[in-house]
């Protein structure tokens, strides 16, 4: 490699991971507990509520009360309020539903009831607060809402960028030196250099992943309204025009969960969309399907049932971009394997820390010196120190 | 490229283990037991290359 490509690809990878580092450190810290919010949870919440047997809430037949009841029962507590979302569970009879005051409304706005469905009763009220709320708060949008998540989607692209240029960078610092290197005994700065390269290579198809799906989830919001704004008007195109959907002339959600069922057999139920919310048309109950196996099960496919009649209007398998969104959350929060990954989640975490870390000490070290002599560090795998 | 090792041989390890951990991320998508099994053995292999070269070309 040219000494001119190495100082472009140095310069490249100095700039972009000096402006993402202190936002990527923040990232990495709270998503540290993040990973384990599910354990975490449990610590706290009455587990009564997770200890709850009974028929999975996603099913149909004996056992379980009506939907009409249960929503019945939720805007009951929450009266003047119309309903949102109601979400199911696949393995206990937890149900839950959202309300608001309008079916736009922010999400904070929003009440999440919790149910079980095999007896009708209530079993609480989520509270959206605590550490792991803030926490979560600041790891998606630092509390700006969403021009706080498009930023941080922005430093993860220049995080992606310095990843991209620290391997190129990696080829001629390598270059005379065994794969594994780590020079502890010479000088401070040749040890975290050696750990930076390290750390940094041997996580790299770990940290590229986790970066791409944080940048798609910190595009959630204008791709779920791209979905609505194409596929799911096209869907509904035959209610264009029409004024919204009343509240009171809303539907027997029985029904319709019957006329969606039958249109996708066989699948499970997450969760239903009701009309004016992000998620469907002002006239539609959308009731949102899991794939039937364990890798589709991810993908949501949507039947939109008109909220009034009960009949069903279209069904449509999810876009890709829709279905990249839905694979890019489990490939970011580390979920999706028990326990064992989490820790393998949260020490690979730790070896981004100490990646960032090491990076901002050899620039603090030596950004002073003469770009040449930086260069020639890299090039002689970093034998020649720049000269303060 | 002047001297020292072909872009082949310093980027061969790199690239096994990258291959390993994509290996990991996606097999426990795919399903529970085995493939769990298989994603954590895959993605502890860049923790245990640290730990061999720390044991190993620590100098």
């Amino acid at each position: 490699m040219s000494r001119q490509s190495i100082r472009a690809w140095y310069l490249v990878h100095k700039w972009t991971s000096l402006v993402c580092t202190l936002f990527l450190l923040m990232l990495c810290l709270t998503g540290l507990p993040l990973i384990f919010h599910d354990e975490i949870d449990a610590l706290s919440e009455d587990q009564s509520v997770l200890a709850l047997a009974g028929p999975a809430s996603s099913g149909e037949g004996a056992g379980l009360k009506p939907l009409d009841a249960m929503l019945a029962g939720a805007l009951k507590a929450r009266p003047g309020e119309v309903p949102v979302f109601m979400a199911f569970d696949n393995a206990s009879p937890i149900l839950t539903v959202t309300t608001a005051p309008r079916p736009d409304s922010p999400a904070s706005e929003m009440t999440l009831q919790l149910f079980n469905r095999a007896t009708g009763a209530a079993v609480g009220q989520v509270e959206e607060g605590g550490v792991m709320h803030f926490l979560l708060q600041l790891h998606t949008d630092m509390f700006l809402g969403l021009p706080g998540m498009l930023f941080l989607g922005a430093m993860g692209l220049l995080f992606v960028v310095a990843l991209v240029s620290g391997v190129v960078l990696y080829a001629p610092f390598m270059r005379k030196l065994p794969f594994g290197t780590v020079r502890v005994s010479r000088s401070r700065r040749l040890k975290w250099l050696d750990y930076h390269n390290l750390l940094g290579i041997v996580a790299l198809a770990w940290m590229t992943v986790v970066g791409v799906t944080g940048i798609i989830n910190a595009l959630a919001t204008p791709i779920i309204k791209v979905w609505q704004m194409s596929e799911l008007a096209e869907m509904t195109r035959a209610y264009a025009g029409k004024d919204a959907l009343p509240p009171a002339r809303y539907g027997s959600l029985d029904e319709a969960m019957a006329a969606a069922r039958r249109a996708i057999p066989g699948n499970n139920p997450q969760f239903i969309a009701f009309p004016g919310g992000a998620y469907s048309s002002k006239h539609h109950y959308a009731v949102f399907f899991q794939g039937a196996t364990p890798l589709s099960e991810r993908v949501l496919t949507p039947a939109l049932i008109d909220a009034e009649t009960g009949a069903l209007t279209d069904v449509r398998p999810m876009p890709w971009y829709m279905q990249a969104l839905s694979y890019s959350q489990p490939l970011h929060f580390g979920d999706y394997g028990g326990l064992p990954l989490k820790i393998l989640w949260a020490l690979l975490t730790v070896f981004t820390i100490v990646v960032l870390g090491s990076g901002v000490y050899l620039w603090l070290g030596k950004h002073r010196s003469p770009l040449e002599a930086r260069v020639r560090e890299v090039e002689t795998g970093g034998l020649a120190v720049p000269a303060e | 490229m002047k001297g020292g090792q072909p872009l082949r041989a310093i980027f061969a390890a790199p690239a096994a283990i990258a291959v390993l951990s994509l290996v990991g991320l996606v097999s426990a998508l795919t399903g529970d037991g085995l493939r769990d099994t298989l994603s954590w053995a895959a993605l502890a292999v860049p923790l245990a290359v640290v730990l061999w070269a720390l044991a190993v070309r620590r100098g």
